[in-house]
């Protein structure tokens, strides 16, 4: 069947390999019925919706709707918040993954459990929590308040941290993933050179593990970007502090469904820009 | 355990003076190593023998459960592996595939505090010692398996160690690569004036290499001695085989040598008490039909186990009175009509057996 | 950055797929069953007997203690029937009816969520309103930032939310303060009105500004403050039979007991005012 033939030489070629013309494996057999017809109900499900954002976009005020202050206050601010919560969790989320990965210490299990949590947790769940914790009145919260004069719920941090929480455990899945299948021994390599243990992970399992930081950092910063529960419970919803735009797009929906579907193009654009962006300079091995 | 007691620190030599235990659920590494400045040492033994536990014992990778180990007088045991002046060349070179030659030279000498600029000016002088001059820009994957060999011995020398730890060092390479850098390996070795233990399983890297040999088995040191000797005068199965001997045990008494599994071997040597008879496989005669004219002083009735081609000789596994290796010519093979489970008689010269005390 | 003086708000219009994609956000719980089967006589709540099946009632969020009180009277009082609820935002019910989700009875938060009904031509007649509503500030219990008016909620380093404007309550909060004549940068613009009501449960939120019948049904967690202007932005609470109505009696009975005096009394316990 020339469908599985098209996919195949399309994946070659974006590889960069040698160009076969024909996939060997599927040869002329076809694809079997049973495996063809789900997969394309699955391939409808997930690109039909899409399909539809784009049929009952109201092309013609588009413009007007795109060019309003609202909408670039928000994007803007979605796009800050996202990458400044994919950067917190780089900073303390590769480190936990190597802790994961590479110290054997009793109740790994539990951690790790612990650590990706917020992957099945509703967010409102999430956001929820991090008010009893960091909240005014939330357990360490009260602290940050009463000793720096910090609180972090209804500001642009809030955001951040809301964002962080249900994105990292992307980003620890992945590196740790990363770092179990990387060679433990050129650690000790470095070790015998003379390097200290935060040294080689410095100069040696870091570079090596880059490909799978970058992807695990695309990941939370895809999952940030549309993060909409644990942040409008966490943060609140005020335009150009806390509004993102997946609650601008919630909030539009509940009077003007048109600006709702605009704000959604521009979510969906910049996710696929980006997503597509680094998908070419990081995601391809090799 | 057995008790030792270690020479009080002030009477220590230069030199690795080491007592290596390690436990490991039911395997127990154990071995004693004294090794002098400028001496090579192989470890020499089958898989799972422990060498490569006792090489990352001694690098500090893998901790010691027990026994000493000292390196020019100082203590080493509780040293992490970075603070160790101990050089390791890992059987797969593990060169760190996202930095150049020269920038995996000069890994050692940055982590040791030197500046960039004369890091890496040390790292291009070793490379070029190693005749990889042409190749400091180069990544990893772009070396060839000797190239890369060799820069991981420059990488574990830029440290200027005090104990340069080989693992397999030749094990990754193909047969004809093997045999040149073999070779340059000896060279290097040879220029270099500390402590050098190699790890291998392969009797003639050992042989050519080292100085010394060191055979493991099960944990244990087994034998130890020069290469001629050990080739000499095997005092295990597998030191037999690995330099192409049979090898019994016995007790000896004038001429002859009672095995222990029955038989007894006439040998030239006088000897008494326990004693190993050894002889090649080329000593060995095969025969149809009892010998009758034969001078030889051992005859043996045997059955053919099995047979396989040994370089242009055919190996004859021999079961019977004396399980015995022997080996004929492809020719004398097919005129006997050699097939598994054919009765043979076996005889040997007593000139050609060589007997020493156990 | 490109910004336009003009603030890009469009004239409220549902369109077609807006009440699609509500349609997922809304909870609907459907279960009408059968249909009535006789003509009833139905304009007194104390018809009793006669009725059977389910009534499906659409009903805005502030409602949901009152009206569930109001149910369990209905079913006492017609043995056989049952009264299924749908608790929601005003709007998201609205958009779900228009969208074809089978109700019997719709009772909105207000009238311009009420319009996206009749415009739509699925009422079956003109609305009725029943209650109204008034809004209060939710203050922390025993009101330690002595809050007495409006005017308190501008002062600054004080923590107030509003609701959103395009939620009912926000629009009748942003009513009360321009009607006071006053602006208020509130620290968030909650999503419905019992969220702006947890932000002060949870004391993240000094004070909210959210309807009187909220305050009343939270208890003790929070303290309620009239204020003078919230006359200037009461909200009228209309109630309807739905066109598609598939038990169209017992809409009308449990419409008329909504009405009755009875179900003012109900209501006006929970906080709400009478039309």
């Amino acid at each position: 069947m020339s469908l599985t033939d098209g996919a195949g030489a399309a994946a070659g070629t974006l590889r960069g390999g040698p160009r076969r013309r024909r996939v060997r494996m599927s040869g002329d057999r076809g694809v079997p019925l049973p495996l063809l017809v789900p997969a394309l109900i699955g391939l409808a499900f997930l690109v039909v919706p899409l399909i539809a954002l784009l049929v009952r976009t109201p092309w013609r005020s588009l413009p007007e709707q795109l060019t309003s202050a609202e909408v670039w206050q928000a994007l803007e601010l979605s796009l800050i918040c996202a990458t400044a919560a994919t950067a917190v969790s780089v900073v303390i989320g590769v480190p936990l993954a190597w802790l994961l990965a590479r110290i054997d210490f009793p109740g790994r299990g539990l951690v790790r459990a612990l650590v990706t949590l917020p992957l099945v947790l509703p967010p409102v769940v999430g956001g929820v929590a991090l008010l009893m914790a960091l909240g005014r009145n939330g357990i360490v919260g009260t602290y940050l308040d009463s000793w720096f004069g910090v609180t972090l719920p209804f500001t642009t941090a809030g955001v951040v941290v809301a964002e962080a929480f249900v994105a990292m455990p992307f980003l620890v899945i992945s590196v740790e993933g990363t770092l179990r299948a990387a060679d433990p021994r050129y650690e000790e390599a470095a070790a015998t050179l003379g390097a200290s243990r935060f040294t080689a992970f410095r100069r040696v399992t870091l570079p090596l593990i880059a490909p799978g930081i970058a992807a695990g950092a695309v990941l939370a910063w895809a999952r940030a970007l549309g993060e909409f529960g644990a942040t409008i419970t966490f943060a609140g919803n005020f335009p150009g502090r806390t509004q993102t735009m997946p609650l601008a797009v919630y909030l539009a929906l509940q009077s003007d469904p048109e600006a709702a579907i605009a704000l959604s193009l521009v979510l969906l654009a910049v996710s696929i820009a980006v997503l597509a962006g680094l998908r070419d300079r990081w995601m391809t091995p090799g | 355990m057995i008790e030792t007691f270690d020479a009080p620190a002030d009477a220590a030599p230069d030199g690795l003076d080491a007592r290596l235990v390690v436990d490991r659920g039911t395997f127990r590494l154990d071995v004693a190593l004294a090794v002098a400045p400028g001496e090579v040492v192989a470890l020499l033994g089958p898989n799972g023998a422990g060498k490569t536990t006792a090489l990352r014992a001694l690098a500090g990778l893998a901790p010691l459960t027990g026994g000493h180990l000292r390196l020019d007088g100082a203590e080493l045991d509780r040293t992490p592996p970075e603070s160790r002046p101990v050089g390791v060349v890992f059987q797969d070179y593990l060169l760190f595939p996202h930095l150049t030659a020269l920038d995996n030279v000069a890994f050692g000498p940055r982590c040791q505090g030197t500046s960039k600029a004369e890091a890496r000016a040390r790292a291009a002088e070793w490379l070029d010692r190693m005749g990889l001059a042409d190749h400091t820009g180069a990544k990893p994957r772009r070396l060839s398996g000797g190239q890369a060999q060799r820069v991981a011995l420059a990488r574990a020398l830029a440290i200027r160690p005090r104990l340069l730890l080989l693992d397999e060092p030749l094990a990754a390479l193909d047969a004809r690569t093997r045999l040149e850098i073999r070779a340059q390996l000896r060279r290097h070795l040879a220029e270099f004036e500390a402590v050098a233990v190699l790890v291998t399983h392969d009797p003639l890297d050992a042989m050519v290499l080292a100085d010394r040999l060191v055979v493991v088995e099960h944990g244990q040191v087994v034998q130890e001695g020069s290469p001629s000797g050990i080739a000499r005068h095997p005092r295990t199965d597998y030191i037999a085989q690995l330099v192409g001997l049979n090898l019994y045990r016995g007790e000896a008494d004038g001429h002859t040598v009672r095995l222990d599994s029955g038989p007894a071997i006439t040998t030239t040597e006088v000897l008494s008490g326990p004693a190993f008879v050894a002889f090649p496989p080329s000593a060995v005669t095969l025969h149809r039909g009892r010998p009758t004219g034969s001078s030889a002083r051992n005859v043996w009735r045997c059955e053919v186990a099995g047979l396989e081609t040994h370089g242009d000789q055919i190996r004859a596994d021999l079961t019977g009175e004396l399980p015995i290796a022997a080996d004929l010519s492809a020719a004398a093979a097919a005129e006997l009509d050699l097939h598994p489970g054919t009765e043979v008689w076996a005889t040997l010269k007593a000139t050609q057996t060589h007997a020493y005390p156990a | 950055m490109i910004r336009t003086v003009r603030r890009n708000r469009r004239p409220l219009r549902v369109a077609a797929l807006g009440a699609a994609a509500l349609l997922a956000l809304s909870a609907c719980s459907s279960s009408a069953g059968s249909s009535s089967k006789k003509p009833g006589s139905s304009a007194s709540a104390s018809s009793a007997g006669k009725l059977s099946g389910t009534v499906t009632v659409f009903a805005a969020a502030s409602l949901k203690e009152s009206f569930t009180t109001l149910g369990e009277e209905f079913e006492k009082e017609h043995p056989g029937t049952k009264v299924a609820f749908s608790f929601g935002g005003s709007d998201s019910l609205a958009a779900s009816i228009t969208g074809g989700a089978p109700a019997d009875v719709f009772a909105s938060a207000s009238p311009k969520t009420m319009k996206i009904v009749t415009a739509a031509g699925d009422a079956s007649g003109p609305p009725a309103t029943f209650v109204r509503n008034r809004l209060e500030i939710a203050t922390l219990p025993g009101n330690p930032d002595k809050i007495s008016s409006l005017k308190d909620l501008t002062r600054p380093g004080l923590k107030a939310v509003l609701c959103d404007k395009e939620v009912p309550c926000g629009t009748a909060a942003q009513k009360a303060l321009n009607a006071g004549g006053l602006e208020l940068t509130p620290a968030s613009y909650e999503q419905d009105v019992k969220a702006a009501l947890t932000k002060v449960q949870l004391k993240e939120a000094d004070a909210a500004v959210v309807y009187k019948t909220d305050v009343r049904a939270a208890g003790d967690k929070v303290e309620g403050v009239e204020f003078p202007e919230s006359a200037d932005a009461i909200n009228d609470y209309p109630i309807v039979r739905l066109k598609d109505a598939r038990n169209a009696e017992a809409a009308k009975a449990f419409i008329a007991l909504v009405r009755s005096a009875e179900g003012q009394r109900v209501l006006t316990e929970a906080g709400f005012l009478k039309p």
